[in-house]
């Protein structure tokens, strides 16, 4: 049922840029009258180790977009992105730094 | 009588305190452009689109693939940016969404009314056009704008389209004109483009189709034409209609030489 991602992770000097699209309604308490469905949490992973373990709330917009910057990082590095929403439902995607 | 007399002191107050911001109106608007922009889940549209575009679909159960949008069967590299053109197997001047339509009808043998059962979706289930209108666009990014403007029938198009620009029609007598006819205007947060100058339908016409983030939707061109005549009260044109695609066609070639950097986002 999830609908596709996409993600770019782009090295600088020193740092990694990673943009990650996700494909989700985020329907709130209020619109839903009571059914809401967002996404909670988002794991970020470098090489199959974790570095951001975040939580979402119903406040972020339809298909929403993360960009966050990593410290260091190198060509070829295996970002992986994740989420898991309230009912249970997940999506992830893998990139390599380029 | 004090509740007026509050209401009028409260508007001009409000007034006073929003003149300064209409003096930096111009950098407003292009900071909120850009930062809509810098969060666009565009891209996501169009990788459902290249999904569609490839399924095999319809009563003789093939793909798009084959399409010829007017580069060649298949070719999609700037095919969008050199759109509309005309078209010799129909005899017609043809947009983007126009041309993925008669494929939809020719290649894959659907009938006109189930390839348009629903041209326009919402936030929740957008259209297959859309998609469609997404992934194709998106192949013309770093292209120049060029519509055929060779054949007779592209320059009558093109005439047609100026002269519906101007021409007064419907219930309040508006035409496109009214609203894109003046420098300065604006709805809200949308600026109003003058439309028949180069400078203001060059950045427009590079950015549609496009994704609205007010309403998480997908529009396509069709959409904002057909969308633009119901606003003035006329009766809504057919879609890829000789009317839309003309009016299309005066805008792309207006904007001509502009590079496409699409498909964009809007307020």
């Amino acid at each position: 049922m999830a609908g596709p991602m996409k993600m770019r992770a782009t090295l600088g000097s020193g740092f990694t840029d990673v943009r990650v699209l996700m494909s989700h309604p985020m329907a709130t308490e209020q619109q839903t009258k009571g059914k809401p469905h967002f996404i909670q949490n988002v794991t970020v992973k470098v090489n199959g180790k974790t570095v951001i373990e975040g939580e979402v709330s119903q406040a972020v917009s339809r298909n929403p977009v993360f960009s966050f910057r990593l410290k260091g990082g190198a060509k070829g590095d295996k970002i992986q992105v994740s989420w898991t929403d309230n009912k249970g439902e997940s999506n992830q995607t893998e990139t390599a730094v380029a | 009588m004090r509740t007026i007399t509050g209401i009028a002191t409260c508007a001009a107050a409000l007034a006073l305190a929003l003149s300064p911001a209409f003096a930096q109106q111009k950098s407003q608007f292009e900071d909120y452009q850009r930062m809509t922009a810098e969060g666009s889940p565009v891209e996501l549209f169009e990788l459902v689109g290249e999904e569609l575009w490839t399924k095999p679909q319809g009563p003789k159960n093939v793909s798009l693939e084959k399409c010829d949008l007017g580069k060649g069967p298949g070719v999609l590299k700037g095919a969008h940016a050199a759109l509309p053109r005309y078209f010799k197997d129909v005899d017609q001047v043809m947009d983007t969404e126009s041309r993925i339509l008669h494929c939809m009808m020719t290649l894959q043998g659907r009938s006109r009314e189930e390839a348009l059962k629903r041209p326009f979706g919402n936030a929740d289930k957008p259209s297959e056009m859309e998609y469609l209108a997404a992934y194709v666009a998106g192949q013309s990014r770093g292209f120049r704008l060029n519509p055929g403007n060779r054949h007779p029938e592209e320059k009558a198009s093109y005439e047609l389209g100026k002269k519906l620009f101007y021409v007064r029609t419907g219930l309040w007598d508006f035409s496109c004109a009214s609203c894109h006819g003046e420098e300065g205007k604006r709805i809200r947060m949308s600026e109003l483009p003058v439309l028949s100058s180069p400078k203001a339908a060059r950045p427009l016409m590079a950015t549609w189709p496009a994704y609205r983030v007010s309403n998480s939707t997908f529009k396509t061109m069709q959409w904002r034409i057909n969308n633009c005549f119901r606003q003035m009260r006329t009766p809504e044109p057919n879609f890829g209609s000789d009317t839309v695609n003309a009016v299309n066609m005066f805008l792309t070639t207006t904007a001509k030489g502009a590079t496409y950097r699409g498909p964009g986002t809007k307020r």
